[in-house]
């Protein structure tokens, strides 16, 4: 594992892009991913979209080698250093914020620290999880994944359970800290306009395979009152099967 | 920073908000903590007693009043049989207690982390778990004889078995998505062990050693009465062939005292290593 991706100036480097082919999962009778084939190179925020079980968590799952109860077959490919940001922060409740972060690292500490300044909880090093808000849980969550340096961040529907405005900075300081680390990102959302502010490319799934891939042309900062962010996300909702005035489509 | 969060409940109009007191008591939790408040309910029970004793309400040759279970014990610290009757049990209790944790724990171990552990350790111990290890002493006795080793032995095995049990469900029942965090972060086992198991067990373990530490001083009092030649049961066995009740009442303190400073020092280590938890008992 290299100890420090850095900064990324080759962006063709192809040990740490990601290369799913053919991608199978079963769950009994059931098949969640049906020959899904997705790449993202290094650097490259990629967002996941779909409908409840469309195969979303199982791909992110398959990708952190975290299905080990699934059935399947397929080429998979990731960089040798991953992290995962989870819905719940799921830090040790009876771990500092420090120890939670450095997790599993050795001598740490300072990296920690940094790591804590950067997500805007510096000086609550030495709290307990739970005299942490949601949002500052989900803070400490990010740090643990970012100080080890990832070249792939997956991050499963991270800031689903926080209210709208801690969201709305979660989702900056999310962009913020990726377009500083540059690992490859993979989001899986619900929220079709948390992926288009975010990603670089959005990623429909339907019954288990990409149904469509929408690279974003929009330049950062994006803004949902943009008329070009709205056709996006137009777009993205039809093949949701969702109308704009937000009515199922008479098929 | 967006990290203090407001607590204010409710919208209330400006007029009740005035009316209530400035310090809000949480409504559902017991309430603050009394101070020493666990001295209360013995005082009171110790009042009374003196109260019934004072009025001759309570007949001394039944129950002595407590000044002169004081006095007994004054001249049974004198004569030095106290300190030693009490080193001798509490030499006791303590190895068949340390025995009985570090088995219990070492058990819910072997059986918690362990699939094959599990089906070996588990139904064994179920088993074990519905025999009264007080049933155990005659069987005891015949195979270590009435010294100190059956003794020790027996304390151990009534302390071993809710050790055991609170230890083995904790561990049982972590979290399993915390399993998950420590195969992403790629915790090594030793590491996983240390990080996520011990402390994640660790309340279920003080529930059993607290259980644990009071079931040592009550097999203690069983195993000192049979055959025993020294230790407070011994001495109180004594008392009652000669009518002393208030040798019998002094035994009793002890046991009673005893058993209360070891349970308070364990909660004691226990608030302090479990600090990272908020519950109702604050």
């Amino acid at each position: 594992m290299a100890a420090n991706a850095g900064r990324l100036t080759s962006p063709a480097d192809g040990s740490r892009s990601v290369r799913v082919t053919g991608l199978v999962r079963r769950f009994g009778p059931r098949t969640v991913l049906d020959g899904l084939d997705l790449e993202i190179e290094a650097g490259e925020f990629v967002a996941l979209l779909g409908h409840s079980g469309s195969g979303k968590s199982t791909l992110l799952r398959a990708l952190a080698e975290l299905d080990y109860d699934a059935e399947g077959s397929g080429v998979l490919r990731t960089p040798p250093s991953l992290s995962m940001v989870f819905q719940d922060s799921r830090l040790l409740p009876w771990l500092h914020v420090l120890d939670n972060v450095v997790l599993g690292m050795r001598a740490a500490g300072d990296l920690g620290r940094a790591a804590l300044a950067e997500v805007g909880l510096e000086g609550r090093e030495r709290a307990w999880p739970n005299q942490l808000s949601g949002g500052e849980q989900q803070r400490a969550a990010l740090a643990r994944s970012l100080v080890r340096e990832p070249q792939l961040l997956l991050a499963d529907e991270p800031f689903g359970a926080l209210d709208a405005l801690t969201r709305i900075r979660m989702q900056r300081l999310l962009r913020e800290l990726c377009e500083r680390h540059r690992p490859a990102v993979l989001l899986v959302t619900h929220d079709v306009d948390e992926a288009v502010v975010l990603a670089d490319r959005v990623v429909v799934l339907q019954h288990g395979r990409a149904a469509l891939d929408v690279p974003i042309g929009l330049p950062q900062p994006r803004s949902p009152r943009d008329g070009d962010f709205q056709r996006y996300r137009d777009r993205l909702l039809a093949a949701l099967g969702v109308t704009a005035d937000g009515f199922p489509r008479p098929n | 920073m967006f990290g203090t969060q407001s607590r204010t409940a409710g919208p209330l109009p400006a007029a009740a908000r005035w009316a209530r007191p400035r310090r809000r008591r949480r409504r559902l939790a017991p309430g603050k903590r009394i101070p020493y408040g666990r001295l209360l309910g013995p005082a009171a029970l110790l009042g009374l007693w003196s109260l019934g004793s004072a009025t001759h309400l309570i007949d001394p040759s039944l129950v002595s009043a407590p000044w002169s279970v004081v006095a007994t014990a004054g001249t049974l610290i004198a004569r030095g049989e106290l300190q030693s009757d009490f080193l001798v049990s509490a030499r006791r209790a303590l190895l068949g207690l340390g025995f009985g944790v570090v088995t219990g724990t070492g058990l819910a171990v072997v059986a918690g982390l362990n699939r094959v552990g599990d089906a070996v350790v588990d139904g064994a111990m179920q088993v074990k778990r519905s025999i009264p290890a007080l049933a155990l002493i005659p069987l005891m006795i015949l195979w270590l004889g009435i010294g100190e080793t059956m003794k020790i032995v027996t304390i151990a095995l009534f302390v071993l078995v809710p050790v055991y049990i609170n230890t083995y469900a904790a561990l049982t029942s972590i979290d399993s998505r915390y399993v998950e965090l420590a195969e992403v972060v790629g915790l090594n086992r030793w590491q996983f062990i240390r990080r996520v198991v011990v402390p994640g067990a660790l309340p279920g373990w003080f529930t059993g050693l607290r259980l644990g530490v009071t079931g040592s001083w009550l097999a203690l009092i069983v195993v000192e009465q049979i055959n025993a030649e020294s230790g407070i049961g011994y001495m109180m066995f004594q008392a009652q062939q000669y009518g002393q009740i208030s040798v019998i009442l002094v035994g009793l303190a002890v046991y009673g005292l005893f058993g209360f400073v070891t349970d308070s020092v364990v909660r004691l280590i226990e608030r302090r290593a479990l600090a990272w938890r908020r519950t109702l008992a604050g």
